[in-house]
């Protein structure tokens, strides 16, 4: 257990500043927090509540503000292209809108090849190439044969949303950001992408992070769940401890929002 | 029992492709909404949810015909009317629909006010601006939208608010039915328990005399309507209270969907979801015994040889599937108890 409890992110004072002067908006304002390796994380919110931002700081798509992010402990550095491809390797993401996530003009080859070379496996026969891509296409219940020389465009969503999962597959990464990565799909969908998730996770020990603003889905999925208000982590614990027995108002509210089935939905609320 | 406001029966439409095949997208569906009453639509993307939405309007356009049966709204067939009738007698006055979007619905370029003018005009109501703003504001005030919104552009309104205000206004001549598809999909947890709570004050204050609302969120209809029927590939494959449907599904369509619901309640984390396998068949060529054989568990070489009719049960419930209720229901608890020991 104690190998498990490896910190394999963090973040120190972390905050992002949109605009100046009388225009500017915060939209992390100094966030703290340690993520574990082999954790399931959910950081949960309403729109506008900072995100997709503090992801896309992870992630390293934007600059910080302020603050700053230790990955494996180790603080980090995007100062170059060279060092960013790196650091990519260890973390990928999965974002909500599939259907905007691939480049339209390449075939799922393409997209599943790359991944292959981003690896190092530049070099093997087409053949190992093709056996690996019909093994990650497997793991997410696709069938390469109906996939190969066609185009994302032409899946439906929630294939898309797998074909993700099965670059993920490939690219094997410490850390996997998964922005909404079921908003777009139907709740029978839904449970095949998160179980494809989670068999994932102990198939490559990799370190997933939700963002959500599904609370059920947070609460199926996440030993630790953080909930973010305006920018802020206002409340965080285990999934048990947040979710049955909230403490801040804004948590109590947001879960009270969500339509129940055991228990009455009170409308008066807002 | 009410008086039934709307009355579909056997009602079959199809979509005419460019090589000309025929898709029927909603096939032989009866349904009835009485007065005062709610019902739902449940099924995933795909299986004719909005599609049975849009043929209900008895307003079609290419690619989507009309092939066969009759919608009724109190005592008037509307099937077989002139297109452009439709859209002034039927649309706004005895339903109005909801689309999904509906927000994108409002002009950006005008204030809310002038798009209510422009509907009151296109309905022939003869009203002069005064008496539009007047009847608008006693409205909005009634549904509890702020009277600012009248005055306001799209584009200074929240997405939560946009969507309110369209259905607001389309419900502001006060329709016999609301068609609400997917209403709050696209709206935040908050937003969506507003929208709602504004369909419910509706329903309550008089405002529409029914409501069908489609959605693949099944905790909401759940919540929202009184009766709950599951669609897929196109037919009924089961109809009952949304309590019977929700809690004892009979049809294994209706079970594996609920069987994939998260709510965040004590328990949820113990259960493993039961997830359905595969995509629903393709329309073009269904497949002739049974149309969920192909991902069903108890599937048996009988579904696939012959149809499967709506069997009716006590109470006004129906199923399609050749099991009778009670192996159905035993196979569900059976299911039920092995997704505990996850």
């Amino acid at each position: 257990m104690l190998n498990e409890r490896k910190p394999c992110l963090q973040g120190v004072g972390l905050t992002k500043v949109f605009g100046l002067g009388r225009k500017k908006t915060v939209a992390v304002d100094n966030v703290d927090f340690t993520f574990h390796e082999g954790e399931i994380i959910s950081i949960v919110g309403e729109s506008g509540s900072g995100k997709t931002t503090l992801a896309k700081m992870l992630l390293g798509l934007i600059n910080q503000t302020s603050g700053d992010v230790f990955f494996q402990g180790q603080k980090r550095d995007l100062s170059s292209h060279r060092k960013k491809k790196e650091y990519w390797r260890s973390i990928q993401a999965i974002f909500q809108d599939p259907f905007s996530s691939y480049n339209i003009f390449n075939k799922i080859d393409t997209v599943l090849l790359d991944c292959i070379r981003m690896r190092g496996g530049g070099s093997l026969s087409r053949d190992e190439k093709t056996e690996m891509m019909i093994e990650a296409c497997r793991f997410v219940n696709l069938k390469f044969e109906e996939l190969t020389n066609k185009y994302p465009f032409e899946l439906s969503g929630g294939q898309q949303q797998r074909l993700m999962i099965a670059r993920i597959f490939l690219l094997k990464p410490k850390i996997l950001l998964a922005d909404e990565p079921t908003s777009m799909i139907d709740a029978c969908s839904r449970s095949t992408i998160l179980d494809a998730l989670l068999d994932l996770r102990n198939e490559i020990g990799m370190t997933p992070i939700f963002i959500t603003h599904d609370i059920g889905l947070a609460f199926y999925v996440s030993d630790s769940v953080y909930i973010m208000e305006r920018g802020r982590i206002v409340e965080s614990g285990t999934a048990d401890e947040v979710i049955l027995n909230p403490q801040e108002p804004y948590t109590k509210r947001l879960i009270s929002d969500v339509p129940k089935i055991r228990e009455e939905w009170d409308l008066s609320t807002v | 029992m009410g008086e039934v406001i709307l009355d579909v029966n056997e009602l079959t439409t199809k979509y005419v492709t460019r090589f000309g095949d025929n898709i029927y997208a909603v096939d032989h569906v009866s349904l009835q909404v009485e007065e005062g009453k709610s019902l739902g639509i449940a099924g995933e993307s795909g299986c004719g949810k909005s599609t049975l939405a849009l043929s209900l309007m008895g307003y079609y356009f290419p690619p989507l015909h009309y092939t066969s049966g009759d919608i009724i709204i109190n005592g008037r067939t509307i099937t077989g009317m002139a297109p452009d009738d439709v859209r002034r007698t039927v649309l706004g006055n005895d339903i109005a629909y909801i689309p999904q979007a509906a927000m994108n619905a409002l002009n950006p370029t005008q204030k809310v006010i002038r798009f209510i003018e422009d509907v009151f005009d296109a309905h022939k109501m003869h009203m002069s601006k005064k008496e539009v703003r007047e009847t608008a504001e006693g409205f909005f005030q009634a549904v509890g939208l702020p009277e600012e919104v009248l005055n306001k552009y799209p584009v200074e309104l929240s997405g939560g608010m946009k969507q309110r205000t369209v259905i607001a206004i389309s419900v502001i001549l006060s329709p016999q039915v609301l068609i609400a598809d997917e209403p709050s999909s696209a709206l935040d947890v908050t937003s969506q328990k507003m929208v709602i709570k504004m369909l419910r004050r509706l329903m309550d204050g008089g405002y529409i005399k029914s409501m069908i609302f489609i959605t693949h969120e099944l905790p909401l209809l759940y919540n929202v309507t009184d009766d709950i029927m599951v669609m897929y590939a196109g037919q009924i494959v089961e109809k009952g209270s949304s309590k019977e449907v929700v809690l004892t599904p009979l049809h294994p369509y209706s079970q594996g969907l609920m069987g994939s619901i998260m709510v965040p309640e004590a328990g949820l984390r113990d259960v493993k979801l039961l997830a359905i396998p595969g995509v629903p068949p393709n329309l073009k060529n269904p497949p002739s015994g049974c149309r969920f054989a192909d991902r069903c568990k108890y599937v048996m070489p009988i579904c696939r040889a012959q149809t499967i009719p709506l069997r009716e049960v006590a109470g006004g419930r129906a199923y399609r599937c050749v099991l009778s209720p009670e192996e159905l229901s035993e196979a569900h608890a059976r299911e039920v108890y092995a997704s505990h020991a996850k």
